[in-house]
């Protein structure tokens, strides 16, 4: 074991890896964090019977192994080579990063929904009243009253859906994608140094923790009513 | 000091818990100034003051659900000896509470096991009866209280009143020499609170000795053999009940019981 | 189409269910040793010693911010490197041995159940009543006694949802040793697919008996918490 000499010979490797980490897992996060506002208050507010495919949907992501999702697609695609070749997706299946993202925006997709659900049905039913007592009509209920209170509720469980999903990315690996998890046992394959994984395992530690500051950052900028409260600034 | 009730051969009966110039703090707070009581054999005692007074508190010192900052509780004479903030002898203390049984104000029955479990579990665990001998006594305690139904239940199917009876039976079950009851029927609907205060005059008409810390004043002053009135930490007054409630020597007692008028 | 999951030679039927048979040993053997871990950490964690506590807490931090294909492979291609480093020095000459996937994969599966199900635990000892602990010291019961007799059936009420979901984690996380070579579910039918070229189907079947395996297992763990909060009021019962 030679950690120094590892992570001179293959440090931009490494380097290489992280960045394509933190790409994949902020790209995935970012669309389910696009579509899962719509779908939170189909889950919050629609007809059960209409929100049936939508519980089938979550139930199947929450019930089965990302990387059996992985293979379903990578590998799945394959089947259907001509099919999605006249509809011209092959090539966007053919990629190995572009599965990757869309079993992870999938899978982010299904956790934020339930998440933001349970923040739209935490906000009291009194201040939601209030607003509608002052004539507000539903898209400004929901912007001006609603989001703001559930994102404030979800946000701790979505930071923690941020950290999960950054972890499960280095399942991309498997099907080549050559992220962090990749690029480490790449390395591993080449010099059987057991020192590169205790790299990789800082670098997942150094993301996850900075992750973690900057969240922290942004919950106390979110709830700033709160703390003034606290201290008593306004009266 | 109040002179011992004196009983009809002339011998005081023995002294089964003697506290004197408890004292507790917690942190900067002194809840508790020196205070302190004898409780003789049959002696019912109630301790009365408004909430903040120390009362609960004393108690819980007399088994040791709180250490004393200082002072001395003995047991049948023998002292629970406290060293750098401690028992020094926690078998000592177990020996202790198993001859003070105490019920609490929320009840605190055991809620996964059922009533009949909740009462043997004492003496079978602790005091090592038979397990067969154990339910024979928990039956007849129970039956005793009026539960003779519910031995099958979750503590959580019963109303407060009869949660708080089969803790009375609990307490029973370890055949203790004294019984200190915790605001025994302040977490009660006011429509239980009777159900319970019977059990516990029953208690009393069998010559069971007990310390009672309570708001009742009726079970104060006509059930129980002497009151203290605790005030800020300290025994404001003491006395026989009626002596107490008609002609009251301290102007904090006076204060009080014409609130609670 | 029927034929392809027939049992027997002609069919994959009985390799997928062979697969399945191991998914589930694995998970069922790594339960235990994840909870002995999860205990002994969260006790560590709520240990007076600031040594033991400074541990525990460690433990967590580290295990839950590691991907858990990265700790599978740290314990695999650890182990295995120990192994043979240990038999070089005993038995030289005696060739290089594999540390098994499968011991691989309850020890690193373990270990991250375990950080999980400390902090569930050490939940579920918080949210004890302490009343139920004062009224077991008031009729004289010793520490042991309490621990026994009062917290440990207490705690399951508070625990089980968490660990009912570290439990159907744990299910989804068993088909990363596929990876490392031992015969699961996945790996099944990864076999089948390479050698009927139905990836699609079979990667379908795989997903839907992951899926039935944890609804399953919802089913079961809804029960289980009725049984644990019987006694409770409003709960059950």
């Amino acid at each position: 074991m030679n950690p120094i000499a590892i992570l001179l010979d293959n440090g931009p490797r490494l380097w290489d890896g992280a960045l394509m980490t933190l790409q994949l897992t902020g790209l995935g996060a970012l669309i389910a964090a696009a579509v899962s506002p719509w779908l939170a208050l189909w889950r919050a507010y629609g007809h059960p019977l209409a929100q049936a495919p939508l519980r089938l949907y979550i139930s199947f992501i929450r019930g089965t192994p990302i990387l059996a999702q992985l293979f379903l697609v990578y590998y799945g695609a394959g089947q259907f080579r001509a099919e999605l070749t006249s509809l011209g997706l092959w090539g966007f299946f053919r990629d190995p990063f572009n599965c990757a993202l869309l079993v992870f925006a999938a899978n982010s997709t299904a956790y934020q929904t339930e998440i933001l659900r349970g923040g739209i049905q935490g906000v009291p039913r009194g201040e939601i009243e209030a607003a509608r007592a002052i004539g507000m009509g539903r898209a400004l209920l929901l912007r001006r009253v609603i989001f703001p209170h559930a994102y404030r509720i979800a946000w701790p469980a979505l930071g923690n859906e941020a950290i999960l999903l950054m972890k499960a990315s280095a399942l991309a690996s498997v099907v080549t994608v050559f992220e962090l998890m990749g690029r480490t046992r790449q390395v591993f394959s080449r010099s059987f140094d057991f020192s590169v994984y205790l790299w990789a395992a800082l670098i997942y530690l150094a993301i996850t923790a900075a992750f973690v500051v900057i969240w922290r950052i942004a919950e106390r900028r979110l709830s700033r009513h709160l703390a003034a409260r606290a201290k008593g600034a306004h009266p | 000091m109040t002179p011992p009730i004196v009983s009809p051969t002339g011998a005081a009966p023995e002294i089964i818990v003697q506290a004197d110039d408890i004292r507790k703090s917690f942190g900067q707070i002194e809840v508790l100034k020196g205070v302190s009581l004898q409780a003789r054999n049959h002696d019912v005692i109630s301790i009365l003051g408004a909430s903040g007074s120390g009362k609960s508190t004393f108690l819980r010192c007399l088994n040791f659900l709180e250490t004393p900052s200082s002072g001395r509780v003995t047991v049948h004479g023998q002292e629970i000896v406290v060293r750098n903030g401690r028992p020094q002898d926690p078998r000592q203390v177990e020996r202790l509470r198993t001859r003070l049984g105490m019920v609490f104000q929320q009840f605190n029955l055991w809620s996964h096991r059922t009533v009949l479990e909740n009462v043997m579990e004492g003496p079978v665990l602790v005091k090592r009866l038979p397990r067969a001998e154990a339910r024979d006594k928990a039956e007849a305690l129970l039956l005793r209280v009026g539960l003779g139904e519910r031995m099958q239940m979750y503590p959580a199917q019963l109303s407060g009143g009869q949660q708080q009876r089969v803790a009375i039976a609990r307490a029973l079950a370890m055949e203790p020499d004294a019984i200190l009851f915790d605001e025994p029927t302040s977490a009660l609907d006011p429509e239980l609170v009777g159900e319970v205060l019977k059990v516990m005059q029953s208690l009393a008409e069998e010559g069971r000795t007990m310390i009672v810390v309570t708001h009742e004043m009726a079970f104060a002053r006509e059930v129980s053999t002497r009151v203290v009135f605790l005030h800020e930490g300290r025994v404001a007054e003491q006395g026989p009940p009626e002596q107490m409630f008609t002609d009251p020597q301290s102007d904090a007692f006076r204060r009080f019981i014409a609130k609670i008028r | 189409m029927m034929d392809l999951f027939a049992y027997g030679d002609a069919g994959w039927g009985d390799e997928i269910l062979r697969g399945l048979g191991m998914t589930v040993r694995l998970a069922l053997v790594t339960l235990p040793v994840g909870l002995g871990i999860g205990f002994a950490i969260a006790f560590a964690s709520m240990a007076r010693n600031p040594a033991l506590r400074a541990l525990g807490v460690g433990y967590t931090t580290l295990m839950r911010g590691l991907p858990e294909i990265l700790t599978l492979f740290v314990v695999y291609n650890g182990a295995g490197l120990a192994l043979n480093a240990a038999m070089g020095w005993i038995a030289p000459g005696a060739g290089p041995v594999d540390f098994s996937p499968f011991a691989a994969g309850v020890v690193a599966l373990g270990m991250v159940f375990g950080a999980f199900a400390a902090e569930v635990i050490r939940g579920a000892f918080a949210a004890l009543d302490p009343g139920q602990i004062e009224a077991g010291l008031a009729v004289g019961m010793r520490r042991g006694q309490i621990f026994w007799r009062i917290k440990l059936p207490q705690i399951w009420r508070f625990a089980l949802p968490g660990l009912g979901n570290l439990w159907i984690n744990l299910l989804k996380d068993t088909a990363l040793v596929s990876i490392i070579a031992l015969d699961d579910l996945m790996r099944m039918t990864k076999v089948a697919v390479g050698v009927t070229k139905q990836p699609f189907t079979f990667y379908l079947v795989a997903c839907l008996i992951y899926w039935a395996l944890c609804l399953m297992s919802e089913v079961v763990l809804a029960r289980l918490e009725r049984r644990a909060n019987r006694g409770v009021r409003g709960l059950g019962a």
